[in-house]
Protein backbone atom coordinates (compact mmCIF):
# COMPACT_ATOMS: atom_id res chain seq x y z
CA UNK A 1 0.00 0.00 0.00
CA UNK A 2 2.81 2.50 0.56
CA UNK A 3 4.41 1.24 -2.84
CA UNK A 4 1.00 2.20 -4.36
CA UNK A 5 1.11 5.67 -2.36
CA UNK A 6 4.98 5.96 -3.79
CA UNK A 7 4.02 4.95 -6.97
CA UNK A 8 1.42 7.44 -7.47
CA UNK A 9 3.20 10.42 -6.11
CA UNK A 10 5.83 9.01 -8.95
CA UNK A 11 3.69 9.29 -11.24
CA UNK A 12 2.32 12.68 -10.16
CA UNK A 13 6.05 14.03 -10.77
CA UNK A 14 6.57 12.49 -14.05
CA UNK A 15 3.06 13.89 -15.15
CA UNK A 16 3.62 17.20 -14.06
CA UNK A 17 7.28 17.04 -15.19
CA UNK A 18 7.08 15.10 -18.17
CA UNK A 19 5.84 17.07 -21.19
CA UNK A 20 9.49 18.85 -22.45
CA UNK A 21 7.48 19.94 -25.43
CA UNK A 22 6.27 23.22 -23.25
CA UNK A 23 9.59 23.15 -21.64
CA UNK A 24 10.42 26.94 -22.90
CA UNK A 25 7.27 28.89 -21.59
CA UNK A 26 8.43 29.80 -17.98
CA UNK A 27 5.38 29.02 -16.25
CA UNK A 28 5.44 25.75 -17.34
CA UNK A 29 9.29 26.01 -16.00
CA UNK A 30 8.21 27.35 -12.64
CA UNK A 31 5.37 24.60 -12.05
CA UNK A 32 7.63 22.16 -13.60
CA UNK A 33 10.28 23.05 -10.59
CA UNK A 34 7.21 23.08 -7.85
CA UNK A 35 5.74 19.92 -8.96
CA UNK A 36 9.72 18.44 -8.57
CA UNK A 37 10.04 20.68 -5.17
CA UNK A 38 6.96 19.41 -3.58
CA UNK A 39 7.53 15.55 -4.61
CA UNK A 40 11.34 15.75 -3.35
CA UNK A 41 9.68 17.50 0.05
CA UNK A 42 6.79 15.00 0.47
CA UNK A 43 9.53 11.98 -0.14
CA UNK A 44 10.41 12.26 3.77
CA UNK A 45 7.01 10.84 5.07
CA UNK A 46 7.61 7.27 3.69
CA UNK A 47 10.46 6.15 5.77
CA UNK A 48 8.27 7.17 8.76
CA UNK A 49 5.55 4.94 7.68
CA UNK A 50 8.19 2.26 6.88
CA UNK A 51 9.36 2.78 10.03
CA UNK A 52 6.16 0.84 11.72
CA UNK A 53 7.50 -2.58 11.42
CA UNK A 54 4.61 -4.52 11.88
CA UNK A 55 1.50 -3.31 9.96
CA UNK A 56 3.82 -2.74 6.60
CA UNK A 57 5.23 -6.40 7.02
CA UNK A 58 1.84 -7.94 7.46
CA UNK A 59 0.19 -5.54 4.91
CA UNK A 60 2.92 -6.14 2.37
CA UNK A 61 2.46 -10.34 2.80
CA UNK A 62 -1.59 -9.85 2.53
CA UNK A 63 -0.69 -8.34 -0.59
CA UNK A 64 1.82 -10.64 -2.48
CA UNK A 65 0.41 -13.39 -1.87
CA UNK A 66 -3.60 -12.29 -2.47
CA UNK A 67 -1.74 -11.51 -5.87
CA UNK A 68 -0.43 -14.63 -6.22
CA UNK A 69 -3.08 -16.53 -5.08
CA UNK A 70 -5.57 -14.87 -7.02
CA UNK A 71 -3.76 -15.34 -10.49
CA UNK A 72 -3.30 -19.08 -9.85
CA UNK A 73 -7.07 -19.39 -8.52
CA UNK A 74 -8.46 -17.50 -11.70
CA UNK A 75 -6.01 -19.84 -14.31
CA UNK A 76 -7.38 -22.95 -12.72
CA UNK A 77 -10.77 -21.39 -12.60
CA UNK A 78 -10.68 -20.73 -16.38
CA UNK A 79 -9.22 -24.15 -17.13
CA UNK A 80 -12.12 -25.79 -15.43
CA UNK A 81 -14.46 -23.67 -17.24
CA UNK A 82 -13.19 -24.58 -20.48
CA UNK A 83 -12.58 -28.30 -19.53
CA UNK A 84 -16.46 -28.80 -18.59
CA UNK A 85 -17.67 -26.61 -21.47
CA UNK A 86 -15.32 -27.73 -24.43
CA UNK A 87 -14.52 -31.23 -22.94
CA UNK A 88 -10.98 -31.01 -23.05
CA UNK A 89 -10.25 -32.79 -19.50
CA UNK A 90 -7.47 -32.11 -18.18
CA UNK A 91 -5.65 -30.59 -20.89
CA UNK A 92 -7.74 -27.07 -19.80
CA UNK A 93 -6.82 -27.13 -16.49
CA UNK A 94 -3.36 -28.21 -16.78
CA UNK A 95 -2.41 -25.29 -19.61
CA UNK A 96 -4.58 -23.00 -17.96
CA UNK A 97 -3.12 -23.35 -14.49
CA UNK A 98 0.65 -23.25 -15.78
CA UNK A 99 -0.75 -19.85 -17.04
CA UNK A 100 -2.50 -19.22 -13.83
CA UNK A 101 1.07 -19.62 -12.27
CA UNK A 102 2.36 -16.97 -14.60
CA UNK A 103 -0.04 -14.30 -14.12
CA UNK A 104 0.48 -14.90 -10.44
CA UNK A 105 4.32 -14.42 -10.20
CA UNK A 106 3.70 -11.44 -12.97
CA UNK A 107 0.77 -9.95 -10.73
CA UNK A 108 3.47 -10.54 -7.45
CA UNK A 109 6.84 -9.02 -9.64
CA UNK A 110 4.15 -5.72 -10.63
CA UNK A 111 2.78 -5.32 -7.48
CA UNK A 112 6.37 -5.23 -5.92
CA UNK A 113 7.63 -2.87 -8.68
CA UNK A 114 10.18 -5.53 -9.75
CA UNK A 115 8.20 -5.18 -13.51
CA UNK A 116 6.54 -2.31 -15.07
CA UNK A 117 2.73 -1.95 -15.55
CA UNK A 118 1.00 -3.73 -18.55
CA UNK A 119 1.62 -1.04 -20.88
CA UNK A 120 5.17 1.07 -20.04
CA UNK A 121 3.38 4.45 -21.75
CA UNK A 122 -0.13 4.03 -20.49
CA UNK A 123 0.29 6.13 -17.47
CA UNK A 124 2.60 9.12 -18.84
CA UNK A 125 0.44 8.67 -22.25
CA UNK A 126 -3.01 8.96 -20.11
CA UNK A 127 -1.94 12.55 -18.44
CA UNK A 128 -0.98 13.96 -21.45
CA UNK A 129 -3.80 13.31 -23.37
CA UNK A 130 -5.29 14.59 -20.07
CA UNK A 131 -3.88 17.85 -20.99
CA UNK A 132 -4.97 17.88 -24.69
CA UNK A 133 -8.28 17.05 -23.36
CA UNK A 134 -8.36 20.07 -21.46
CA UNK B 1 -20.84 -18.16 27.66
CA UNK B 2 -17.20 -18.06 28.35
CA UNK B 3 -16.38 -20.06 25.49
CA UNK B 4 -18.58 -18.01 23.10
CA UNK B 5 -16.47 -15.16 24.61
CA UNK B 6 -13.21 -16.17 23.94
CA UNK B 7 -14.35 -17.66 20.34
CA UNK B 8 -12.56 -15.54 18.37
CA UNK B 9 -14.56 -16.40 14.54
CA UNK B 10 -17.71 -15.77 17.17
CA UNK B 11 -18.00 -12.63 16.17
CA UNK B 12 -18.18 -13.16 12.45
CA UNK B 13 -21.48 -14.94 13.04
CA UNK B 14 -24.02 -14.21 10.61
CA UNK B 15 -27.87 -14.16 12.27
CA UNK B 16 -30.72 -14.22 10.73
CA UNK B 17 -32.69 -11.29 12.31
CA UNK B 18 -36.18 -11.39 10.09
CA UNK B 19 -35.85 -14.97 8.30
CA UNK B 20 -37.03 -14.16 4.53
CA UNK B 21 -37.29 -16.99 2.38
CA UNK B 22 -38.52 -16.70 -1.58
CA UNK B 23 -39.03 -19.66 -3.06
CA UNK B 24 -35.88 -21.72 -1.66
CA UNK B 25 -33.92 -18.84 -1.62
CA UNK B 26 -32.44 -17.24 1.37
CA UNK B 27 -33.18 -13.41 1.80
CA UNK B 28 -32.93 -13.31 5.02
CA UNK B 29 -32.05 -9.92 7.12
CA UNK B 30 -28.93 -10.56 9.14
CA UNK B 31 -26.75 -8.59 11.28
CA UNK B 32 -24.48 -8.48 8.20
CA UNK B 33 -27.41 -6.72 6.43
CA UNK B 34 -28.65 -4.53 9.60
CA UNK B 35 -24.65 -3.07 9.43
CA UNK B 36 -24.42 -2.19 5.95
CA UNK B 37 -28.17 -0.30 6.54
CA UNK B 38 -26.72 1.57 9.71
CA UNK B 39 -23.05 2.20 7.59
CA UNK B 40 -25.44 3.69 4.47
CA UNK B 41 -27.20 5.96 6.96
CA UNK B 42 -24.19 6.95 9.38
CA UNK B 43 -22.40 8.39 6.25
CA UNK B 44 -25.51 9.54 4.31
CA UNK B 45 -26.50 11.31 7.40
CA UNK B 46 -23.20 12.45 8.72
CA UNK B 47 -22.73 14.36 5.04
CA UNK B 48 -25.76 15.63 4.47
CA UNK B 49 -26.37 16.91 8.01
CA UNK B 50 -22.63 18.48 8.05
CA UNK B 51 -23.74 20.03 4.47
CA UNK B 52 -27.44 21.42 5.11
CA UNK B 53 -26.72 24.40 6.52
CA UNK B 54 -22.75 24.98 5.54
CA UNK B 55 -21.30 28.16 5.57
CA UNK B 56 -18.39 29.79 3.42
CA UNK B 57 -15.92 29.52 6.80
CA UNK B 58 -16.83 25.21 7.34
CA UNK B 59 -17.73 24.12 11.22
CA UNK B 60 -15.36 21.35 12.04
CA UNK B 61 -17.81 18.84 10.78
CA UNK B 62 -18.46 20.43 7.82
CA UNK B 63 -14.76 20.57 7.21
CA UNK B 64 -14.67 16.78 7.59
CA UNK B 65 -17.13 16.11 4.57
CA UNK B 66 -15.11 18.87 2.46
CA UNK B 67 -11.44 17.06 3.43
CA UNK B 68 -13.22 13.60 2.59
CA UNK B 69 -14.18 15.32 -0.91
CA UNK B 70 -11.16 17.19 -1.35
CA UNK B 71 -9.31 13.53 -0.91
CA UNK B 72 -11.25 11.46 -2.57
CA UNK B 73 -11.11 14.15 -5.89
CA UNK B 74 -7.29 14.41 -5.63
CA UNK B 75 -6.77 10.55 -5.57
CA UNK B 76 -9.26 10.41 -8.61
CA UNK B 77 -7.14 12.91 -10.20
CA UNK B 78 -3.90 11.35 -9.90
CA UNK B 79 -4.94 8.07 -9.97
CA UNK B 80 -7.49 8.36 -13.02
CA UNK B 81 -6.77 11.75 -14.84
CA UNK B 82 -9.40 14.67 -14.68
CA UNK B 83 -11.67 12.53 -17.14
CA UNK B 84 -11.56 9.81 -14.17
CA UNK B 85 -13.96 12.34 -12.09
CA UNK B 86 -16.89 11.10 -13.94
CA UNK B 87 -16.42 8.19 -11.88
CA UNK B 88 -16.41 10.20 -8.64
CA UNK B 89 -19.94 9.57 -7.32
CA UNK B 90 -18.90 5.77 -7.81
CA UNK B 91 -15.79 5.72 -5.79
CA UNK B 92 -16.27 8.19 -3.59
CA UNK B 93 -19.19 5.76 -2.18
CA UNK B 94 -17.41 3.23 -2.24
CA UNK B 95 -14.20 4.24 0.26
CA UNK B 96 -17.23 6.12 2.57
CA UNK B 97 -18.87 2.61 2.53
CA UNK B 98 -15.76 0.65 3.22
CA UNK B 99 -14.13 3.63 5.39
CA UNK B 100 -17.27 3.69 7.88
CA UNK B 101 -17.88 -0.03 7.78
CA UNK B 102 -14.59 -0.71 9.20
CA UNK B 103 -14.55 1.75 11.96
CA UNK B 104 -18.05 0.98 12.81
CA UNK B 105 -16.89 -2.32 13.02
CA UNK B 106 -14.03 -1.31 15.34
CA UNK B 107 -16.69 -1.09 18.07
CA UNK B 108 -17.11 -3.81 20.38
CA UNK B 109 -20.06 -6.23 19.78
CA UNK B 110 -20.35 -4.24 16.19
CA UNK B 111 -20.55 -6.74 13.22
CA UNK B 112 -17.51 -5.43 10.64
CA UNK B 113 -19.15 -5.66 7.42
CA UNK B 114 -16.15 -5.96 5.62
CA UNK B 115 -14.83 -8.78 7.43
CA UNK B 116 -16.72 -11.41 4.66
CA UNK B 117 -14.96 -12.14 1.24
CA UNK B 118 -18.28 -12.43 -0.14
CA UNK B 119 -19.26 -8.79 0.74
CA UNK B 120 -15.91 -7.19 -0.48
CA UNK B 121 -16.02 -9.88 -3.63
CA UNK B 122 -19.15 -7.83 -4.42
CA UNK B 123 -17.60 -4.26 -4.16
CA UNK B 124 -14.45 -5.48 -6.11
CA UNK B 125 -16.92 -7.54 -8.48
CA UNK B 126 -18.99 -3.80 -9.03
CA UNK B 127 -15.21 -2.09 -9.79
CA UNK B 128 -14.03 -4.29 -12.23
CA UNK B 129 -17.88 -4.78 -13.82
CA UNK B 130 -17.86 -1.11 -13.96
CA UNK B 131 -14.26 -0.92 -15.84
CA UNK B 132 -15.18 -3.64 -18.51
CA UNK B 133 -18.46 -2.45 -19.19
CA UNK B 134 -17.22 1.24 -19.42
CA UNK B 135 -14.40 0.69 -21.65
CA UNK B 136 -15.91 -1.58 -24.18
CA UNK B 137 -18.53 1.54 -24.42
CA UNK B 138 -16.45 4.05 -24.77
CA UNK B 139 -13.71 2.27 -26.59
CA UNK B 140 -15.19 -1.00 -28.08
CA UNK B 141 -13.05 -3.17 -29.05
CA UNK B 142 -9.66 -0.96 -28.68
CA UNK B 143 -9.98 -1.43 -25.13
CA UNK B 144 -8.48 -5.07 -25.68
CA UNK B 145 -5.49 -3.57 -26.34
CA UNK B 146 -5.10 -3.55 -22.67
CA UNK B 147 -3.84 -7.17 -23.07
CA UNK B 148 -1.27 -6.25 -25.67
CA UNK B 149 2.22 -5.38 -24.12
CA UNK B 150 4.26 -3.48 -26.75
CA UNK B 151 7.39 -5.35 -27.83
CA UNK B 152 6.26 -8.47 -27.66
CA UNK B 153 7.97 -10.97 -30.30
CA UNK B 154 4.83 -12.69 -32.56
CA UNK B 155 5.53 -16.13 -31.27
CA UNK B 156 5.34 -15.30 -27.42
CA UNK B 157 1.84 -12.51 -28.64
CA UNK B 158 -1.06 -15.50 -27.57
CA UNK B 159 0.91 -16.91 -24.47
CA UNK B 160 1.68 -13.02 -22.95
CA UNK B 161 -2.21 -12.04 -24.10
CA UNK B 162 -3.48 -15.20 -22.24
CA UNK B 163 -1.52 -14.23 -19.27
CA UNK B 164 -2.20 -11.07 -19.05
CA UNK B 165 -5.95 -11.60 -19.04
CA UNK B 166 -5.58 -13.93 -16.25
CA UNK B 167 -3.78 -11.42 -14.44
CA UNK B 168 -6.86 -9.14 -15.82
CA UNK B 169 -9.33 -11.10 -14.08
CA UNK B 170 -7.39 -12.11 -11.17
CA UNK B 171 -7.29 -8.12 -10.30
CA UNK B 172 -11.48 -8.33 -8.63
CA UNK B 173 -9.78 -11.81 -6.71
CA UNK B 174 -6.98 -10.06 -5.30
CA UNK B 175 -8.62 -6.97 -4.42
CA UNK B 176 -11.12 -8.26 -2.27
CA UNK B 177 -9.04 -11.17 -0.56
CA UNK B 178 -6.37 -8.05 0.48
CA UNK B 179 -9.15 -5.88 2.02
CA UNK B 180 -11.29 -9.40 3.50
CA UNK B 181 -7.89 -10.62 5.28
CA UNK B 182 -7.08 -7.74 6.55
CA UNK B 183 -10.42 -7.04 8.50
CA UNK B 184 -10.76 -10.67 9.56
CA UNK B 185 -6.76 -11.17 10.56
CA UNK B 186 -7.44 -7.87 12.69
CA UNK B 187 -10.46 -8.70 14.54
CA UNK B 188 -8.96 -12.06 15.13
CA UNK B 189 -5.88 -10.83 16.35
CA UNK B 190 -7.15 -8.50 18.73
CA UNK B 191 -10.19 -10.59 19.80
CA UNK B 192 -7.17 -13.38 20.96
CA UNK B 193 -5.35 -11.27 22.54
CA UNK B 194 -8.41 -9.59 24.48
CA UNK B 195 -8.85 -13.24 24.91
CA UNK B 196 -5.78 -13.71 26.87
CA UNK B 197 -6.18 -10.71 29.15
CA UNK B 198 -9.68 -12.70 30.50
CA UNK B 199 -8.12 -15.96 30.82
CA UNK B 200 -5.05 -14.85 32.33
CA UNK B 201 -7.23 -12.37 34.97
CA UNK B 202 -9.10 -16.19 35.85
CA UNK B 203 -5.90 -17.24 37.25
CA UNK B 204 -5.82 -15.55 40.45
CA UNK B 205 -3.02 -12.43 41.61
CA UNK B 206 -0.58 -13.98 39.51
CA UNK B 207 -2.59 -14.08 36.05
CA UNK B 208 -3.61 -10.24 36.84
CA UNK B 209 -0.10 -9.10 36.52
CA UNK B 210 0.46 -11.38 33.76
CA UNK B 211 -2.25 -9.86 32.16
CA UNK B 212 -0.77 -6.75 32.10
CA UNK B 213 1.05 -7.79 28.74
CA UNK B 214 -1.41 -8.84 26.41
CA UNK B 215 -3.64 -5.63 27.62
CA UNK B 216 -1.01 -3.59 26.62
CA UNK B 217 -0.95 -5.40 23.48
CA UNK B 218 -4.51 -5.20 22.91
CA UNK B 219 -4.48 -1.14 23.17
CA UNK B 220 -1.80 -1.08 20.44
CA UNK B 221 -3.54 -3.65 18.10
CA UNK B 222 -6.83 -1.44 18.30
CA UNK B 223 -4.48 1.79 17.33
CA UNK B 224 -3.09 -0.18 14.62
CA UNK B 225 -6.88 -1.53 13.63
CA UNK B 226 -7.85 2.17 12.88
CA UNK B 227 -4.86 2.44 10.51
CA UNK B 228 -5.69 -0.77 9.37
CA UNK B 229 -9.16 0.45 8.87
CA UNK B 230 -8.41 3.50 7.06
CA UNK B 231 -5.51 2.38 5.08
CA UNK B 232 -7.49 -0.76 3.72
CA UNK B 233 -9.98 1.46 2.53
CA UNK B 234 -7.39 4.22 1.07
CA UNK B 235 -5.77 1.35 -0.85
CA UNK B 236 -9.26 -0.58 -2.29
CA UNK B 237 -9.86 3.20 -3.36
CA UNK B 238 -6.78 3.69 -4.79
CA UNK B 239 -6.76 0.60 -7.15
CA UNK B 240 -10.06 1.24 -7.97
CA UNK B 241 -8.80 4.53 -9.76
CA UNK B 242 -6.21 2.50 -11.35
CA UNK B 243 -8.43 0.39 -12.59
CA UNK B 244 -10.90 3.02 -14.05
CA UNK B 245 -7.40 4.71 -15.66
CA UNK B 246 -7.68 1.36 -17.71
CA UNK B 247 -10.55 1.58 -18.53
CA UNK B 248 -10.53 5.36 -19.42
CA UNK B 249 -6.78 4.76 -21.30
CA UNK B 250 -6.36 1.26 -22.20
CA UNK B 251 -3.00 1.36 -23.76
CA UNK B 252 -2.70 3.63 -26.91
Amino acid sequence: MVDSKDADRRDATRAGGGNPEKGGDSLEARRKRLATELAARSVPETPEVEGREKPQGFALAVKLSSEFVAGVLVGALLGYLLDRFAGTTPWGMIVFLLLGFCAGVLNVLRSTGAVSTPVPGSRSGSAEQDKHDQ
Amino acid sequence: MATDKVDPIHQFHLNDLIHVDIGGLDLSFTNSSLFMVIVAVVTAGFLYLTTANRGLVPTRLQSISEMSYEFVASMLRDGAGSQGMRFFPFVFSLFMFILVANLIGMVPYFFTVPSHIIVTFAFSMLVIGTVIVYGFWKHGLHFLNLFVPSGVPGALMPLVVAIEVISFLSRPISLSVRLFANMLAGHITLKVFAGFVVSLGSMGALGIGGAILPLAMTVALTGLEFLVAFLQAYVFAVLTCMYLNDALHPGH
